[in-house]
Formats: structure tokens, sequence, C-alpha cells
């Protein structure tokens, strides 16, 4: 089996150094880039799966600027068998639908039977590119996946979708694009042999050209959306902290909610 | 024109990669996780941590060191000393299990031939099989070319015959490299010869296993040859190199026990900062009283650059510099007597909660004192550094 899990690099949500540019879009050069937490997520849903099937590889499949390999390494260092990096200087400024036109494109230059992706990045948090790309590439979209169950001879997959209130179990035929969050289990740390073997493992380059894509039509120039106006969310007031034993701590919580009339 | 600091290619600055920074982290979660709740009870039983080893092992961190031929995952100096200092932050015992694995392999990454490499590395790589480092005698410490164990060649093998006195993991190895005196008439730095003793076997014993003030739980042996035979094919390099080899293995290998000070020095000033930022004493947290936190502040910024100078060393040694004895001598020097300092600092702002073992600090205080004497005392480093700058002289 293949699966190729879409990774975004972004900015380390923990580094604290998260600032705004002056053209109102998030400036990348202030943090250190990470592999997106919901990217991890997935990711190491495609690695438990393809280890219990004995055999297959996870591609991963990254737009980014030419740094982007060296948050790659270490997905490949949890175990991805290669990646696929689209780069190109007139990609940047792209804006969600050409991210998906690219991530499309490149994905028709692969063969797998399953893609999955985080369910949103951490810094845009627009939660619409794959199911973009799937719309685009007419595969099925089962998003919010809580389990994975592929079935390789039936060429079916199967999920559960997290609700408000439960779950729904969705099937679709392979190839499927599937969405999925932290539900899907904690991703491991990579092991110093993992760590050692991505050193030489492959990551292939593609640019625009190589997919076909005119570079006016992406890019900021190319943008269907404008940055117009944007600013930090308001700092929070003082936050109350209740430590107490549970019984006590909600007896406490009711206590304020009653006070400020909220039930 | 002035002498630059650095003769080697690695001039100027360095950073770490991503790959090393990824094993660094690696580690450290797994020492967080695994090896802290062990440290204690580590320190209070002496026991060997057996447990702590075969962690080491599946997690493949006792390979670093080790080419990849043979079952290793190459790690550079600097990457092996990331790690010994991650594990050395929760465990100097701990750290110290990478740090003695690497010091008895170097003589035969140093002097051995390829076939000793293939027929040792795969089960030292694997963490199934320690190795000691064998060169210290009662006799013998500083002056470790006054050795006394002789080997007598006798047809395909050697004779040993004598003792050693304070071996890393001596009773716990499964093979020891043993220095030995080859030619008592030869010149003064050729008369040993090193060989590699697989044990146990006849004529090998452990006679005494130190009761010590610090890294309890890495037994420190004293070592008894008689009539012991070892095959002429266990022998590392020529005869009479065996000092040569020695002293080779000591410039990498001193580098690790910096990176063992350094964990143990960030390790005690982790518990002494979140100790200030905890204890209220007068109606305020005692880090806020000037007189710890300018404790603190030079706690941290003695630490980072003990930290630095190792790091530039590792990179100095592997570049190949023709200065390597000085910058492992300055690196220990430096990060041995900071851990002291700063462990002991560390007691300080702990108080009389330092002084107990309810703390981690009194223990990471007694670890550290063993920085300043193993692998060449700080009065050897410092001869070691002083002759470089003016020359030997003979």
């Amino acid at each position: 089996m293949r699966i190729v899990v879409l990774t975004k690099p972004v900015p380390d949500p923990a580094s604290g150094g998260e600032r705004l540019g002056p053209d109102g879009r998030l400036d990348r050069s202030n943090s250190p880039a990470v592999v997106n937490g919901n990217d991890e997520y997935v990711l190491e849903k495609a690695l438990k799966l393809i280890e219990a099937a004995g055999e297959g590889e996870v591609i991963l499949l990254t737009m980014a600027p030419d740094n982007g390999p060296e948050t790659m390494r270490k997905a490949l260092a949890m175990g991805a068998t290669r990646g696929v990096l689209v780069t190109d200087p007139a990609i940047a400024g792209s804006d969600t639908v050409a991210t998906t036109r690219i991530i499309a494109a490149a994905l028709q230059t692969l063969s797998f039977d399953l893609v999955f992706a985080g369910v949103d990045t951490s810094d845009g948090v627009a939660g619409v590119v794959a199911p973009g790309v799937a719309a685009l590439t007419g595969m099925p979209y089962l998003s919010y996946a809580a389990s994975i169950e592929p079935d390789e001879g039936a060429r079916t997959v199967r999920v559960k979708r997290i609700t408000a209130d439960g779950y729904d179990v969705l099937e679709a035929p392979m190839p499927a694009l599937i969405s999925g969050t932290q539900a899907l289990g904690e991703p491991r740390y990579p092991s110093l042999k993992g760590i050692m073997a991505a050193r030489s493992k492959e990551i292939t380059t593609l640019t625009l050209a190589d997919l076909g894509i005119d570079p006016g039509t992406v890019g900021l120039s190319g943008a269907l959306t404008k940055v117009v106006d944007s600013r930090p969310p308001a700092a929070r007031g003082a936050t109350k902290v209740v430590r107490d034993a549970p019984d006590e701590a909600a007896r406490q919580i009711v206590e304020l909610l009653a006070e400020r009339r909220l039930i | 024109m002035a002498q630059v600091t650095s003769a080697s290619r690695a001039q100027g600055l360095f950073r770490l990669t991503d790959e090393q920074e990824m094993l660094r982290d690696a580690v450290r979660v797994l020492a967080d996780d695994r090896v802290a709740p062990r440290a204690a009870e580590i320190d209070r039983t002496a026991e060997f941590p057996e447990d702590m080893r075969r962690l080491l092992a599946d997690h493949d961190i006792l390979a670093l060191p080790f080419p990849t031929e043979h079952g290793g995952l190459g790690g550079e100096l600097l990457t092996v000393c990331l790690a010994v200092e991650q594990l050395s932050r929760a465990c100097a015992t701990t750290g110290l299990i990478l740090a003695v694995q690497e010091l008895g392999s170097l003589p035969i990454t140093l002097a051995g031939s390829d076939e000793q490499k293939a027929r040792w590395f795969p089960k030292l790589a694997s963490g199934e099989q320690l190795i000691a480092f064998a060169l210290t005698e009662p006799e013998a410490g500083s002056d470790a070319a006054a050795a006394r164990t002789t080997a007598m060649r006798d047809g395909d093998d050697y004779v040993i015959d004598g003792s050693k006195r304070f071996i890393s993991q001596g009773s716990v190895a499964d093979l020891v490299v043993v220095f030995a005196v080859t030619d008592a008439d030869a010149p003064r730095h050729q008369r040993l010869s090193a060989f590699v003793v697989e044990v146990p076997r006849d004529g090998f014993q452990v006679t005494r296993v130190e009761h010590k003030m610090g890294i309890r739980g890495s037994p420190t042996a004293e070592l008894a040859f008689t009539k012991l035979r070892v095959p002429a094919a266990d022998r590392l390099g020529e005869e009479g190199e065996g000092w040569s080899i020695a002293m080779r293995t000591l410039d990498r290998s001193r580098p690790a026990i910096a990176a063992q000070a350094v964990g143990i020095a960030q390790g005690a000033l982790e518990v002494a900062t979140a100790y200030a930022r905890d204890r209220q004493q007068f109606g305020q947290r005692i880090g806020d009283f000037q007189q710890v936190g300018a404790m603190l502040a030079d706690m941290d910024a003695g630490t980072e650059a003990a930290r630095q100078l190792l790091y530039k060393a590792c990179v100095e040694i592997d570049a190949g510099a023709p200065d390597a004895s000085r910058w492992s001598a300055m690196c220990k020097l430096v990060a041995g007597d900071t851990a002291m300092r700063v462990t002991t600092d560390a007691v300080q702002v702990l108080g009389g909660y330092g002084y107990i073992d309810e703390f981690p600090v009194e223990r990471m205080m007694r670890d550290a004192k063993i920085t300043q004497l193993y692998e060449g005392t700080q009065q050897i480093q410092r001869l070691v550094i002083a002759r470089s700058l003016l020359g030997k002289g003979d």
C-alpha cells in the first residue's frame, strides 16, 4: 500500500515568535519551522498502517520554500519512505486556491492508494486545501477521521468521522483523501536509527514547470484573495485557574458561571 | 600576524545540524521519561543499572560512536557528546555508560585492524557487550607511562601479569583494553602496548569494586591479571604503540567527560531555578532576592560557556585539529570546574533542602566531583594546555 501524506512546515507554535509582517501576512522568518501538528498525527497513522501491512511506502508531499527539506527530514526520521517537495520562487504568496491546484497537480505525478492530510494547519487554520485537492482530483474526501481502516482486497477504506455527538462511519473506494486530527493518536518521537537514516532518504524536488502550471496563475499575483487587514487577537483578560479536587472545583466553577448569569 | 586560536579547517562558527538537534531532543525526551525517575535509586543502591544499559542499547544510543559498516550509527564526536550531556543531565551514572563505551572502543577505532573492528564493534554497537579502558594502576595514575603491568611474548600469545585500578565498568565489561609493558628498556613512551582482553578468562580477576562518593551506580574496579594469555592477534597496533594509542584516545574521550559535566551542571541549574521560582520566603520568591538571582545567572552563564567550548572542541577534534590535545583538555578543564561550582551553588540555592536526598542536587554535587578527577585530573589538563602553548621543549 502507498500512502501520500501532505505535510506543511509551519512556524513553531511553541516558539512564541509568530509575528505579522508589514504586508499583514505571517512573518515566517521569525520562528523556526516545524511539521504542522495535525500532519504529524496523520503521518503517525500512515506509518502504523504500513508497519501493520508489512510493506508499502509513506510518501511526504510538501509545498514550501527551498528550506522545506529541513522539516521534511524530521518526518522522514519518524519513518516516512521518501519525500516530494514542490518549490518555486513564483509560489510565494499563493492563496489556498493556488495551493490546492499545485498540490493536486503534484499528486497526479505520484501513484498511491490513499492521501492523508491534517484537518488544518496551525498557521492559516483555513482547512480548505485538503477538501479542495479531493475535489480537483475527483477523490472521495473523508474528514475528521478518528480511525482509518483500509481494506486493500476490497479496495475500500473505512473511517470514523468525529461529529458533535459521537461519530459517523464512512466508507469510500480507494484512492481516497482522508483528513485527521489528534484523535488518531500521539505521533512517535523519531528513533536515533530513524534520524540517522533520514540523512540518506530521497527528497525529489518539483517546480511549477515540472507540474505544467503557469507561474502567473499562482503566487501573490494569481491570488483570488487579498489580505486587507490583519491583527493579533486581543490579549485575554486575567485567567482564574481552579486547582482544587474535582468536586470542589466543579462547585466553584458553577458558582462562577452563576455569578455571571451564564447558567 | 597574531596566531589564530583555531589551527584546523573548522574555523569560525559552528552550529548544530538539524540532525544533531533531533538526536539531542530524542535523547532528552528519553532521559526525562525513563532515566531521571531512576537516578536517585541508582545512586542509593550503588548497583550497576542493567536496565539503563538495556534502555540505551534498545534505543541505539550505544550505537552512536560506531561506524555504520559495523552496526553503528556513525555519529560525530559532537553527536556522541550531545547524547552524553542529555543523559547526564538526568543521571551521571547513565551518561557514563555511553562515555565509557566510547572511551573503551576508541583504541580499536584508532589502532584496530579492519578484522578487529569487524570482530568487536557489532556487539559493542548493539550494547550486547560493554568495554572498559584499563590504563591506570595503583602506582601509575597521572604518570600513566610508569605502568608496571607486563605483557611477555610467548609464541602466538602474550602473557599478562599485573593489576589495574579505578577502571570504570571494569567489573561489568565483556572486553577490557589493557595497556601493558612489552619492552621495559624502551624509551618511556614506547614501553607500552595495547591489548583487547575478552573476559572472563583464566588469569583475570576483579579484586575490588570501590565504594565511591559519586557516580555510585558505575562500578569502578580493580582488576588483577595473573599469567593471563592473550592471542597476539588481539594486540592493537604495533608493539610499543600503546602510549600513543592511549594519549590519542584521551584526546577524543575527554570531551565526553566534559559533556557529562555540562549535563550535570545543566541538571543542577534546572532544579535550582525551579526551586527559586517556587520557594517563598519573606513573602516573595527567593529567586527575586538579588543574591539568589545572581547565583542563578552565574550558574547559567558558566554552564553555557562550558557547553559552547565543548561543542567547539568536538568540531575541532573531528576536523583533525593538530592541537586536539589542547581542545580536549580545555573543554574538560572548564566543564569539570563549572560542574563543581554550579552544583555547589545549586545546593546553596536550595539551602537545607539541597543537603538532603529529597532533592537531587546533593547527588549532582557528588557526581560532579569525579569530572575534575578522571581521564586526567584538572592539574593534568592544565599541564597539557600549557605544553601546547609553550611547546614541549624536548
